[in-house]
């Protein structure tokens, strides 16, 4: 077995275009969820969401390439050219052959979808461009990454739900590690925040229409955000061989399903996941100093997760911190496991535990250290990082300080 | 704008060229325009027409519609526009 470790890193999202940017906002604890601006947006009863800014696409792609990209490729082809560039890993020969892309995403090209339904059934245009397939389907953005970086090994997308990122990257881990390729680009994207992608979850009544405030007592729901994070997974002598700056090290991860309930989360199904993560890496309960929580800011998700979390740490669960970004950065969905492996690389490398923010009553059905509302200086060595879709489908992912 | 000056002004934003380049027996192959390009253009050609070119990916020499070159393609168009009631 070999060990793996993490030599770039690339993001966009609500709060910023780069990971030094993000991880600032992170430190400082700013919000990036605001009002939602897009067509029709008027019709909705959910208003606000973690949306990306400033991006302008036109400029960065050519017209050729807008024909093909979705937003959720743009915003993965602009994660992966940052992690791929910090890592400086060059794609050639046997490298390129064997090194793949696995990435997530829930909804694919969800614009695009929602673009063409409103084209042909409220405009009653009986035609569409011919791309509107390849630029929507789920595969689009992976597909992308390998013909822009020259990765021909296996890349394939995985689709669940909101862990599908973090399945993505266990699938990039246990690749290198088995030593079929020397490295891989993982991670994963959203971009759900247009009129049909929102209207859908307003259905489910589970969102908030203020903030996202997880493990608070007075949390009313989760924010959606949108956004990508890419991570180039290498292998450990790789990296040394070519002197590559290690940003930390994945040392297990887990899968579980609960196969009991289609949106209700399951505290075995949970623990599960962490405990194998831990058992995987060969690390104790308490090596762990920090959770990057799942933390969706809903009643069921949130005093699910501290129930397990103090299920499988035992005494330790009160000592460790547990945080959710996406109090910050809103739930980025297929994407989110991505942009919140960042806040682990912050804590191991940097030694700043990022907040919960929008904290204000304590649960005592939560009642564990969640860094509420301030960053916070500490030593960790292990990380993890918990994704727990609907469906039931979890993984979680341990990390380690190098 | 007649007929022709419409569907070359398509066909060369597809090739990224000046329309003055794009000559009646000018060939897509010549204009480095791919299969996929091929679609786009009869996608905006059908859309700047409003009418539907009788054209199949799959076999495009079976189709009736003669792509072979620039000057076939406009007198398709042609004849699919004189057609439209």
């Amino acid at each position: 077995m070999r060990r793996v470790v993490i030599t770039g890193a690339g993001t966009i999202n609500s709060l910023g275009h780069s990971v030094p940017d993000t991880l600032e906002a992170m430190r400082e604890g700013r919000c990036g969820i605001s009002d939602l601006e897009f067509r029709d947006v008027d019709r909705l009863s959910i208003k606000i969401g973690g949306q990306v800014r400033g991006f302008e696409a036109e400029g960065r792609f050519n017209r050729q390439q807008m024909t093909l990209y979705d937003r959720f490729t743009q915003f993965t082809l602009t994660a992966a050219k940052e992690a791929i560039d910090q890592s400086g890993i060059v794609f050639s020969g046997d490298t390129a052959a064997r090194s793949g892309v696995v990435l997530g995403t829930a909804g694919g090209g969800v614009s695009t979808w929602d673009d063409n339904y409103r084209s042909v059934y409220e405009d009653g245009k009986n035609r569409v461009h011919p791309f509107v397939v390849p630029k929507l389907m789920n595969n689009a953005a992976a597909s992308h990454v390998s013909m822009e970086h020259n990765l021909k090994g296996p890349s394939f997308t995985v689709s669940t739900a909101c862990a599908s990122s973090n399945h993505a990257m266990a699938q990039a881990f246990q690749m290198v590690r088995s030593g079929a390729a020397p490295a891989m680009v993982t991670g994963g994207s959203e971009s759900m925040l247009c009129f049909g992608g929102v209207k859908a979850w307003e259905g489910l009544r589970v969102m908030s229409k203020d903030a996202c405030r997880p493990f608070s007592a007075n949390r009313n729901g989760m924010v959606q955000g949108e956004g990508a994070g890419v991570f180039v997974f290498e292998e450990y002598e790789h990296a040394r061989a070519r002197g590559a700056e290690i940003l930390c090290e994945v040392v297990g991860f887990a899968m579980s399903s609960d196969a009991a309930d289609i949106v209700m989360p399951s505290k075995q199904g949970a623990s599960r996941a962490m405990a194998g993560a831990l058992a995987d890496a060969k690390l104790n309960a308490s090596d762990v100093g920090y959770i990057n929580a799942h933390g969706t800011g809903t009643a069921a998700n949130d005093k699910t997760e501290c129930a397990a979390v103090a299920d499988v740490f035992g005494p330790h669960a009160d000592d460790l911190m547990i945080s959710s970004t996406k109090s910050m950065h809103g739930h980025l969905i297929g994407g989110t496991g991505a942009v919140e492996l960042l806040a682990c690389i912050m804590a191991l490398r940097d030694g700043i535990v990022a907040p919960t923010i929008g904290y204000e009553e304590p649960d005592p059905e939560c009642a564990l250290d969640v860094v509420p509302n301030e960053a916070r200086e500490a030593k960790v060595d292990v990380a993890l990082s918990n994704a727990f879709a609907f469906g039931g489908l979890n993984a979680v992912l341990a990390l380690k300080r190098i | 704008m007649s007929i022709s000056d419409r569907v070359i002004a398509i066909i060369a934003e597809q090739a990224v060229l000046e329309p003055s380049d794009v000559t009646p027996d000018s060939t897509l192959e010549d204009l480095g325009i791919d299969s996929l390009g091929l679609v786009e253009s009869i996608f905006a050609i059908e859309e700047e027409f409003d009418i539907t070119v009788p054209f199949n990916a799959n076999e495009p020499t079976a189709s009736d519609f003669d792509i072979s070159n620039v000057a076939a393609i406009i007198a398709g168009i042609e004849k699919l526009v004189s057609e439209k009631v």
